[in-house]
């Protein structure tokens, strides 16, 4: 009697116990938690670690220091690499932003089948990248073009460029691919945001005698400017770590021409077997990485709105 | 009369000309996608043609597709792999974003500030030091690899989600079922999470096409035949050297991307909400 009272004691005030908040809490949260820290946190720190090594596939590796980052520093490749990296993700970005905010401001407006259309524009977004990439490869095919089919007919070059067989040409390439995957992402986002802005305040700025453009620029664009700020973040995170586009596409040829760092560390750390070199190379993007990162998550904190 | 002509050219040059090229440039891919995979050989590499249409349509790069490749097999993966890690994903997600966005407890600002962290980490950061921890653990060439390493990528995404998703639905149900006496657990099985199917079929559908489209793990984790998915088999086995099999590439890029596409379109909504979560405060 007393024993089953006792225990009843007991379980009560382990269960009074696993009720408190913050007990609860890391109970739940805990399991996620400790996932995350093996495959995630303890593989990034052990890239770092990797990166001091010298480190051939199925060898022991050897602690050198940071001999592989002043073998990158004086690897010329390395710089084109991240000239590559900067130029693409530069102008993709400026063109997305720029493309996708006319979309959504187009988009905004009233008309027929408007989900039907938006649910369309998602499509390069949603399909898997590698299979639509594939697609473009072929409209780009140095042989059967269609692209060049179309220049031709239309008398503007006979025969059509190289699109991936040009450095420039190449790397212009890439960039429209990015462009054509990326938009949709923009304008939907942004489409979410002009949408939130209230009607009132146009009719107020008209009332206060603002033409289209002084609207757009005193009323759309203030307001819309968090959702721009968050939505490029992300996309320059994305585009400046690009794999999938070059790998398939260019496999960063001709003559390194669109490597970016990426394809770069996967070359020599997967084709080359030089783990610890890749490492230094993927984590030479940590630095610009690191800056928009926290600066976004500082931005995107749930509890500060 | 004049007023309304004026008005319908205006809206052809303000709506209907930007948004026509537009669909275009987004569909144009998925036609010639289409168009091309059911063009004979003797059409496709025949340079004096029209190659917008297609003379004799044949089906045959589709039944070369499914019985001379293991497509079946690799879209069987992808189904099985995106559908653990999405499920895995949604657990995790669940237990991180539930107590973050209900509850008070110590370390709770870092937490929160870690996932939105670990959700902007791309992979090309992590790959190379993963690609030797799955081979010590010897998981290359198993589904396993890609099922663990995938909810990496969309646990922290899942819980971010939900989180918006959680502070949105009022407390006062979970406050009276609280009184009423109901333990915490109780209380968030029985009476908060049946209140958020909307929340995760929006993560679900997003982690779901995340893990469809993945492709740097997937690559270096899976070098078999008899593993691999759809993106790394359609790159890796229908490129032999410098030939494209480009009637069976483009059946294939297709055949990948209709699975996602049907499912995307029941879920249109959801999904643009999943999409815009986070960027715009409602």
């Amino acid at each position: 009697m007393s024993a089953t009272y006792l225990e009843y004691r007991r379980a009560s005030a382990f269960r009074r116990w696993t009720e408190r908040e913050g007990i609860f809490s890391w109970l739940m949260i805990g399991p996620p938690i400790l996932f995350l820290i093996l495959l995630v946190g303890y593989p990034f720190a052990y890239g770092i670690w990797l990166s001091l090594e010298d480190r051939p596939v199925a060898h022991a590796g050897k602690f050198v220091g940071l001999a592989n980052f002043i073998a990158d520093f004086n690897d010329p490749v390395f710089w084109q690499v991240a000239i590559n990296t900067f130029v693409y993700t530069f102008f993709a970005t400026i063109l997305k932003m720029v493309g996708g905010l006319a979309l959504a401001l187009t988009m905004n407006q009233d008309f027929r089948f408007k989900n039907t259309i938006r649910a369309m524009m998602l499509l390069p977004f949603i399909v898997p990248t590698v299979l639509s990439t594939i697609a473009w490869m072929w409209m780009l095919d140095p042989g059967f073009s269609v692209i060049n089919w179309f220049l031709k007919y239309t008398g503007i070059a006979d025969p059509g460029p190289s699109w991936l067989g040009n450095p420039s040409l190449a790397m212009m390439s890439l960039i429209i691919v990015n462009v054509w995957r990326g938009l949709p992402f923009y304008a939907i986002t942004l489409l979410a945001g002009l949408q939130t802005i209230s009607p009132d305040l146009y009719e107020a700025a008209t009332i206060d005698g603002a033409g289209t453009w002084a609207r757009f620029r005193y009323v759309t664009l203030p307001l819309l400017k968090p959702v721009i700020f968050i939505v490029t973040m992300f996309s320059v995170i994305f585009t400046f770590a690009d794999f999938q586009l070059v790998y398939v596409l260019t496999r960063g040829g001709p003559a390194n021409a669109t490597h970016l760092f990426a394809t770069y560390a996967f070359d020599i750390a997967m084709s080359g077997g030089q783990l610890g070199m890749g490492a230094s190379v993927a984590l030479a993007m940590l630095p610009p990485l690191a800056l928009i990162i926290i600066a976004m998550s500082v931005y995107m904190k749930p509890n500060k709105s | 009369m004049s007023v309304e002509r004026g008005g319908w050219k205006v809206r052809t040059l303000k709506l209907w000309i930007p948004l026509g090229a537009f669909m275009v440039f987004t569909l144009f891919p998925f036609y010639w996608m289409a168009v091309t995979s059911i063009k004979p050989n003797s059409e496709l590499y025949n340079r004096k043609i029209m190659p917008m249409i297609v003379y004799h349509p044949t089906l045959k790069h589709y039944v070369d597709l499914l019985t001379e490749t293991n497509f079946l097999q690799w879209t069987w993966n992808t189904f099985l792999v995106a559908i653990t890690s999405t499920a895995i994903s949604l657990v995790f997600g669940t237990m991180l974003a539930y107590p973050l966005a209900r509850m008070k407890f110590a370390g709770s600002a870092l937490i929160s500030f870690a996932i939105a962290a670990t959700y902007l980490v791309p992979q090309p950061l992590l790959f190379i030091p993963l690609a030797d921890i799955i081979n010590q653990l010897h998981l290359g060439d198993t589904l396993t690899s890609v099922i663990l390493t995938y909810p990496t990528l969309l646990v922290p995404f899942c819980a971010w989600l939900l989180m918006g998703y959680f502070r949105s639905v009022p407390t006062e149900l979970e406050d009276a079922a609280r009184i009423d006496g109901a333990t915490r657990l109780q209380t968030m099985f029985k009476v908060f999470l049946p209140l958020c199917v909307p929340g995760f079929i929006s993560a679900g559908i997003f982690a779901f096409t995340l893990s469809q489209n993945e492709f740097l793990y997937a690559l270096i984790f899976l070098t078999q035949t008899d593993v691999r998915t759809v993106p790394v088999g359609a790159i890796a086995e229908l490129v032999k050297g410098d030939v494209f099999y480009w009637g069976q590439l483009m059946a294939a890029a297709l055949l990948g991307s209709v699975p996602v596409a049907v499912i995307y379109s029941f879920f249109v909504e959801h999904y643009v909400a999943g999409l815009t979560a986070g960027a715009v405060k409602q």
